[in-house]
């Protein structure tokens, strides 16, 4: 039986210990987060709330005309339980606007648009509040490229990077967010209906414990076979991450200097904190 | 003899030598009024850890007036400073240095320097190339840093060395969650380590580790001394910065070696020996000469 280990006192220690080291070392005293009524972004509104003060961390609702309802009652009830300040910004006019002009966009452009509206959004009220963007992307994700890059992908920190979904189901129930938005069905609610595992075609308990297995624990094809996953979800997943590493580097820029940004132009983000 | 051995389980800025400095003459002011006559303070804990490309711009000569300043507050107690030392030929070594009575009594220059994982400290460090016991005014010691102790064959060298203590600062990254553990994996290896290289080697582990993160690496803290009966004598906190300081003194070690003595025993001729005729085995680098037969006609060389 493969167990991802959740130790759910250890890492919400080393996560809330996180937000407040990597937050003010930047001089910085606060965050902003999307609250999508998701879990992860209820985790991580949480950590932070806890690391920094709910007087410190504001929960940005962000709502189109076709998210789900629930959606938004979520969020509100995940401000309610832990006292963070909350804004709400609809973005149903720009993004019909912009849509009015090219209406044939499908599903997917205008998912993704929406993604990186939220992300201005949060960018524009982190300088407005002098506050820093809060990850909310976890591992899961990330690898497998599930997620808008400069969209939902972009933050200042991110504490659920190296949380499977797995992890963040635990972490969420062990520091109290509210239950119903623990045990609802993960979706990115770009359109109608849209479900994550619906969209990815396994669930997110099984691409876990394989990618805990592949990733976190090296095992080779074979390994991970005997182990007892199919191949051929074997041979997805892996393409699923090869595919999708452009999503998690810098872009690519052509070398033609002695040194060059991010190859031997090397430094911390933390550089002089 | 009794002496009195502190931790300063800090958190420093990253690349930042003067922020750094001022930290250090307000701990070491801090362990001179806790009574304290040795204070061993982190690895790199002068500069911070992931410096990367910042290496040559907070590296120190031993001649530095950083330096002087540092031999300057060794007056109150001795301490272990972790830092970036610079040598006349400029390479850059990740370095522990002993400050005692004014003066700079001993260096140590990381061995083994990992470049694996997240690890990338052989890119910017030149490699250490000695391990060696010294004589402080407290007793004969040595100075090892984190990654140097996961290899044996460093404590091995310095208890034979006769080292009664050894000191090892360290910049331990927190790694590995695993259920019904209060510390991550990584504490948990560190602290198995310690135990029994100080029951094994019957000597004094003093352990500093550094806390905070840098760029979402955390750093475990969870500094410790122990025993050579592998009794923890003081331990910090995981994860937070803190101080902690403990009255003991060599008698331990004497009479854990007249009970135990596993360093007498050990046959250093034979350990000599074999380890010189392993190196002569051919997969361990002495190169086999490559008998080329190409040219048609030539017969081949013989197998070995």
């Amino acid at each position: 039986m493969i167990q991802i280990p959740t130790n759910t006192a250890l890492l919400r220690q080393i996560l809330v210990a996180f937000v407040r080291n990597e937050v003010r070392k930047t001089g910085l005293a606060r965050v902003v987060v999307g609250l999508s009524g998701g879990v992860d972004s209820a985790l991580s509104a949480m950590l932070a709330a806890e690391a920094l003060g709910p007087e410190n961390v504001l929960g940005v609702l962000m709502p189109y005309k076709s998210s789900n309802p629930d959606s938004q009652a979520h969020a509100e009830r995940v401000v309610q339980k832990s006292g963070i300040k909350s804004l709400l910004v609809e973005i149903t006019a720009q993004i019909d606007d912009y849509f009015m002009r090219f209406p044939d966009a499908d599903a997917r452009r205008r998912g993704n648009k929406m993604a990186r509206e939220r992300m201005t959004i949060l960018y524009d009220q982190s300088m407005s509040w002098n506050a820093l963007v809060l990850g909310t992307s976890n591992k899961t994700e990330l690898l497998l490229g599930y997620g808008t890059l400069y969209g939902d992908m972009a933050s200042a920190i991110n504490p659920l990077g190296d949380l499977y979904k797995t992890q963040v189901w635990a972490l969420s129930e062990a520091i109290g967010v509210p239950q119903e938005i623990v045990v609802k069905e993960p979706s990115a609610d770009l359109w109608s209906g849209q479900t994550d595992e619906g969209e990815l075609g396994f669930t997110y308990r099984e691409v876990d414990k394989l990618l805990y297995l592949m990733v976190d624990q090296r095992y080779t094809k074979a390994e991970l076979a005997a182990a007892g996953f199919p191949e051929r979800f074997i041979d997805d997943i892996a393409a699923r991450i090869m595919n999708s590493q452009f999503k998690r580097r810098l872009p690519v820029i052509a070398k033609v200097s002695q040194r060059t940004i991010d190859r031997d132009f090397r430094y911390s983000r933390d550089w002089g904190k | 003899m009794s002496i009195r051995i502190a931790i300063g389980q800090v958190n420093p800025r990253l690349g930042d030598l003067q922020a750094n400095l001022a930290l250090y003459e307000e701990r070491i002011g801090h362990a001179a009024a806790d009574k304290a006559q040795l204070l061993l303070f982190p690895e790199l804990s002068l500069t911070g850890y992931m410096l990367r490309d910042t290496v040559p711009a907070v590296a120190l000569k031993l001649d530095s007036p950083e330096i002087k300043h540092l031999m300057a507050l060794s007056r109150d107690l001795a301490f272990v400073a972790g830092l970036v030392e610079e040598s006349p030929d400029h390479r850059f070594f990740n370095s522990a240095v002993y400050f005692e009575d004014g003066a700079v009594r001993h260096v140590h220059r990381k061995v083994y320097l990992p470049t694996y994982g997240m690890f990338d400290e052989q890119r910017y460090f030149a490699r250490g190339d000695r391990v060696r016991a010294f004589d402080s005014k407290f007793g004969r010691m040595a100075l090892l840093i984190c990654e140097d102790l996961w290899h044996p064959s460093t404590i091995y060298l310095a208890a034979l060395d006769g080292a009664l203590a050894v000191l090892c600062p360290s910049a331990s990254p927190l790694r590995g969650i695993v259920d019904q553990q209060i510390q991550d994996d990584n504490a948990r290896y560190w602290e198995m380590l310690n135990r029994v290289y100080a029951e094994t080697y019957s000597l004094f582990m003093v352990y500093g580790n550094r806390c905070g993160f840098e760029d979402g690496v955390g750093f475990w803290g969870g500094s410790e001394i122990v025993d050579p009966f592998g009794m923890r004598l003081a331990k910090a906190r995981y994860y937070e910065e803190d101080f902690i300081a403990v009255d003991t003194g060599f008698e331990a070690v004497r009479r854990k070696r007249t009970m135990s003595p596993l360093l007498r025993d050990e046959d250093l001729d034979l350990t000599i020996n074999e380890l010189m005729r392993i190196r002569e085995r051919p997969e361990f680098g002495i190169v086999q000469e490559f008998k080329a037969s190409k040219v048609q006609g030539r017969k081949k060389a013989p197998k070995k």
